[in-house]
């Protein structure tokens, strides 16, 4: 009987000392840290990053549409709400402000927080936040954004708290979930065309279409197989369309992207209002290259 | 014994359906369609202007006017019948109207305002060349777009 105990005890221990391995929080490699450092960062091209990679869609104060000035989507003051069927997400402030942001923040902090989804003290992040798409961003144009984020104002409203069950309150199990879901690798196959490959850049490293238009798994990964093919709104009512939209020419997406126009001229609404802002502020060469990748996904999607 | 219970099941079904049906079916409440008409009308115009505006057709300065006075008058008729209560997305079928449209009809007065002062703006240079119409579009599908994101559920 005692023997037994003992037994239950170090099964116990190993599998707690197999979960904190398994678990730990992943570290830059040194060779993504030695390009950041070593870029000449540009906050010029930061900005293209930055609106490619709509950080403010989900981080600037709720409540914004078309009609708000753009100063608005810099102040990065958090608050915005995600209910999921894992529990209520609020996003943090990530403005300047050195107290309640990330003003404080080295280059190389904010890259692993980007690129690993792991905090400065060495928390894992909830995947609402895609650091899996952020993962396939250069390390140059991570420095570029870095750059640009020095330009913009700190806001002092502090970050509010998730609200998640257990066991999805336990942090350290993100790591588990980071083990199942996380994966660099592009899922559409590189091709010699450079504008293609610029839209797939983009849309799978910087603008995290798939976050909403891919189906995700019982845990919350996506389903790699069903990519961009639609997917029930994974934070309220109604369903995300499959992509390309049935009938849609690249140059309709484009101009869908600048403008909120759909080819029949209805406009934008929901969330994708606020992408189709921020893309509308990149170069008219990448909405097109991301039309291009989106176009070359699939002829005629089922939605 | 199956086939009466079948029977007696598709009666039940049938039953229950029938007023879900006839309402998708010809009988829409009357304000949806009409709204959703007043929607198509301006869209159709709307698109005049942005397809001059996104060069996929030629500018013409008298087409684009009458388009743009076409939109001025159809924001500045007044609606409001249309937007009876109890026809939002949670108590009818066919619409993606939202309640908030009940729910913050200041905010919804002032979306509504927006547009028509964008119409108007557009209404005041569509005519004049081809750059000031493409000046003018964005403000437009801002407005649309504005009141889309806040009172219309996406599909």
């Amino acid at each position: 009987m005692r023997r037994l105990a003992g037994l239950a005890i170090a099964v116990a221990i190993l599998g707690l000392a197999g979960f904190f391995l398994l678990t730990r929080p992943a570290s830059l490699p040194p060779e993504t840290l030695a390009r950041l450092q070593a870029h000449p960062a540009d906050p010029v091209a930061g900005q293209s990053v930055f609106w490619a990679a709509g950080c403010s869609s989900c981080h600037a104060r709720p409540g914004l549409d078309a009609m708000s000035p753009m100063s608005e989507r810099l102040r990065l003051t958090g608050g915005d709400e995600f209910a999921t069927p894992f529990g209520t997400f609020r996003a943090p402030n990530i403005s300047m402000d050195p107290e309640q942001g990330i003003g404080g923040w080295t280059l190389a902090q904010f890259a692993r927080a980007v690129m690993l989804g792991v905090g400065p003290d060495g928390a894992h992040y909830y995947p609402a936040f895609p650091f899996t798409t952020y993962s396939r961003a250069t390390p140059e144009d991570i420095a570029d954004l870095w750059a640009f984020w020095q330009s913009l104002p700190a806001d002092p409203t502090p970050s509010l708290a998730h609200e998640v069950g257990f066991p999805f309150s336990i942090r350290r199990g993100l790591g588990l979930w980071k083990l199942l879901n996380f994966n660099q690798d592009y899922v559409v196959p590189a091709s010699d065309a450079p504008v293609l490959m610029r839209g797939r850049y983009l849309v799978e490293a910087l603008g995290h279409c798939t976050e909403c238009h891919t189906p995700r798994g019982i845990l919350g990964g996506l389903a790699l197989s069903n990519w961009l093919a639609g997917a029930p709104n994974p934070v309220g009512q109604g369903r995300i369309p499959a992509l390309p939209p049935q009938g849609w020419s690249a140059e309709d997406i484009a101009a869908y992207l600048q403008s909120g126009f759909t080819p029949s001229f209805d406009v934008v609404g929901g969330s994708m209002a606020d992408v189709v802002t921020n893309l509308s502020q990149i170069a008219a060469e990448d909405r097109a290259a991301i039309a291009s990748y989106l176009v070359a996904l699939r002829s005629s999607p089922n939605r | 014994m199956f086939h009466r219970a079948f029977l007696i099941a598709s009666i039940a079904v049938g039953a229950l359906s029938t007023p879900a049906l006839a309402q998708t079916a010809g009988q829409m409440d009357p304000n949806i369609t009409a709204r959703q008409s007043l929607m198509r009308l301006q869209a159709y115009n709307i698109g005049v202007l942005g397809g001059m505006a996104q060069g996929r057709m030629a500018y013409d300065a008298e087409a684009a006017e009458s388009a743009a006075q076409n939109l001025l008058h159809l924001t500045q008729i007044n609606s409001r019948r249309m937007w009876a209560e109890g026809t939002d997305n949670s108590a009818m079928e066919g619409t993606r109207a939202l309640p908030a449209i009940w729910a913050t009809p200041d905010e919804f007065a002032a979306a509504g305002a927006a547009l028509a002062s964008a119409a108007s703006a557009m209404a005041a240079v569509a005519g004049t060349d081809l750059a000031s119409l493409q000046g003018a579009i964005r403000g437009l599908g801002g407005a649309c777009g504005a009141c889309h994101q806040a009172f219309r559920q996406p599909e």
